[in-house]
């Protein structure tokens, strides 16, 4: 099948410039772990039984990358591609653009899972991170990682026609994710924030990532000290499922080959 | 336009020059008319879309990739997406990026990145080629060399449409020009006889007892050979003047640009 062929060249050539650009390996795979580092270092103290601010901070971080290297990641370098006349070039060609999705689809899965394994590294290492603890936390741990990476690549394609350009669209994607960590339970515990900042992220896919990595890396009794006393698994899948479908659906309509 | 030829489009700045070559490349919708490109209609090609576009080949004016891949690296990659593509190696030395197969994009000079892009758009050895602009912020000897790359490219049998608003670029190259004017065809000619240019008077100018002279004629080879006769053998400072190319763009356009 040509389009699969051209796809995996497309995803491999996608890794090589990747790796090539020192911004985008350093934004993308260290800058979480020097976060974690900090955050890590700075907030010692015990959150509830067992369970430190670090290891909550993990958890959200997990789900963090998934939302940087699928939605903060492409919703930057495709408004890039775009006027740099890339994606122009490649529709001039006998290129499908379903081989161009899944190169950037094959990009998000190597740099979320190097910087998955790289945050779980780091917080076993250094503080105190449980790696998931039953064959059940795993499996659910890989269908969290897999839908949330469909989520977010479809939502940061989808993303990629709203900034007008791509100097631009670092600007405005950025304080969206950075916000969206705030509320969602990653820089504080969830629980501690506002009312209407828990309802707010609530609406979107980060909150319920978070709140499943924690389901996945936290001891079972910390479900008590969730908002909803519950982890909320099938609730969750349908969100990322529903937004999935919102990003995919409004990439197939919107997608912007060049700026006019 | 007819197989193998090079056709040149001319015209002032916002003329509609790239806005029609869009619309033949696929990339923009007409708002009326009809149009056909190898046999297609670009604006509605449905399954035919990815069969089409192997027969094409496009340089944009303006691409500029992020360049951290090799020349060799593009051009092999880019070769997988054609089913008869070129041998790669064979188009960057065709293109004359040979020494530079192995530099990143963003190390090339300006010339050598437009020769990267019309290796590109040749790679899948389309049977049309659209070249917008190709030769803007050459120096005159890349533009020497890359006229000798397009003319080996219609012995090859590529049909060529070039846009241009360099007058001898299209003189050099173009086996047919049409002239757009606000949107426009103005006229469609060789550019030996664009705007009636074969025909119009030459213009005579030299030097008699001390005088500057000045005349046009429909006969230059007769009238100079009748002052020569009467200045008696070398007339000073003799000029046989034909219209240029540019001088009759320029009157059809009528100070547009």
């Amino acid at each position: 099948m040509k389009v699969f062929r051209i796809g995996l060249l497309r995803g491999g050539l996608e890794i090589k410039q990747f790796m090539r650009q020192r911004e985008s390996v350093v934004f993308t795979i260290f800058f979480p772990v020097i976060l974690l580092f900090i955050f890590g270092s700075v907030f010692k103290n015990t959150i509830a039984p067992g369970v430190t601010f670090s290891q909550y901070f993990v958890a959200g971080m997990i789900a963090s990358g998934l939302v940087n290297s699928g939605f903060q990641q492409l919703a930057i370098m495709i408004p890039m591609e775009r006027d740099f006349g890339t994606l122009k070039r490649l529709r001039g060609t006998p290129m499908s653009p379903a081989s161009y999705f899944i190169g950037k689809a094959i990009l998000v899965t190597v740099s979320t899972l190097v910087q998955i394994a790289l945050l779980m590294g780091f917080g076993v290492a250094m503080f105190g991170l449980h790696m998931p603890a039953s064959p059940e936390k795993w499996l659910r741990f890989a269908w969290l990682i897999i839908v949330g990476s469909v989520c977010t690549t479809a939502l940061g394609i989808a993303f990629s026609s709203v900034p007008k350009s791509g100097r631009g669209a670092s600007a405005i994607v950025s304080p969206i994710v950075i916000i969206l960590q705030f509320f969602s339970g990653v820089f504080f515990v969830f629980t501690q924030l506002p009312r209407w900042m828990q309802d707010f992220a609530a609406i979107f896919p980060l909150k319920w990532l978070t709140q499943g990595m924690r389901s996945v890396f936290l001891p079972d009794s910390f479900v008590q000290q969730e908002v909803a006393k519950s982890w909320e698994i099938s609730r969750t899948a349908l969100v990322l499922v529903v937004w999935s479908v919102i990003g995919i659906g409004f990439s197939i309509k919107r997608f912007k080959w060049d700026n006019e | 336009m007819s197989q193998g030829e090079i056709f040149a489009i001319l015209g002032p700045n916002g003329a509609g020059k790239t806005t029609t070559v869009e619309i033949l490349e696929g990339y923009r919708k007409r708002d009326s008319g009809e149009v056909r490109v190898l046999g297609e209609d670009p604006g509605n090609l449905g399954d035919k879309t990815y069969s089409w576009r192997e027969r094409i080949g496009i340089v944009l004016q303006s691409t500029s990739d992020s360049g951290d891949l090799s020349v060799r690296e593009t051009v092999h990659h880019f070769a997988k997406y054609y089913s008869k593509a070129k041998e790669p190696d064979s188009v960057i030395s065709l293109t004359g990026l040979q020494d530079k197969s192995d530099a990143k994009i963003h190390t090339l000079s300006g010339g050598q990145r437009r020769r990267l892009d019309v290796a590109l758009g040749i790679i899948g050895s389309p049977e049309l080629l659209f070249l917008d602009e190709p030769t803007t912020g050459f120096d005159p000897e890349a533009r020497r060399a890359f006229w000798e790359l397009v003319r080996t490219l219609r012995a090859e049998g590529t049909t060529i449409l070039l846009t241009t608003h360099y007058l001898d670029e299209a003189e050099a190259l173009a086996d047919r020009v049409a002239v757009i004017v606000d949107g426009r065809i103005v006229e469609i000619a060789p550019p030996e006889t664009l705007g009636g240019r074969h025909q119009a008077q030459a213009r005579i100018t030299w030097v008699e007892g001390g005088k500057a002279h000045e005349r046009l004629t429909m006969t230059p080879t007769t009238d100079v050979a009748t002052i020569s006769a009467r200045v008696g053998g070398e007339v000073p400072e003799l000029q046989v003047i034909r219209p240029s190319l540019e001088d009759i763009y320029l009157q059809m356009i009528g100070g547009k640009e």
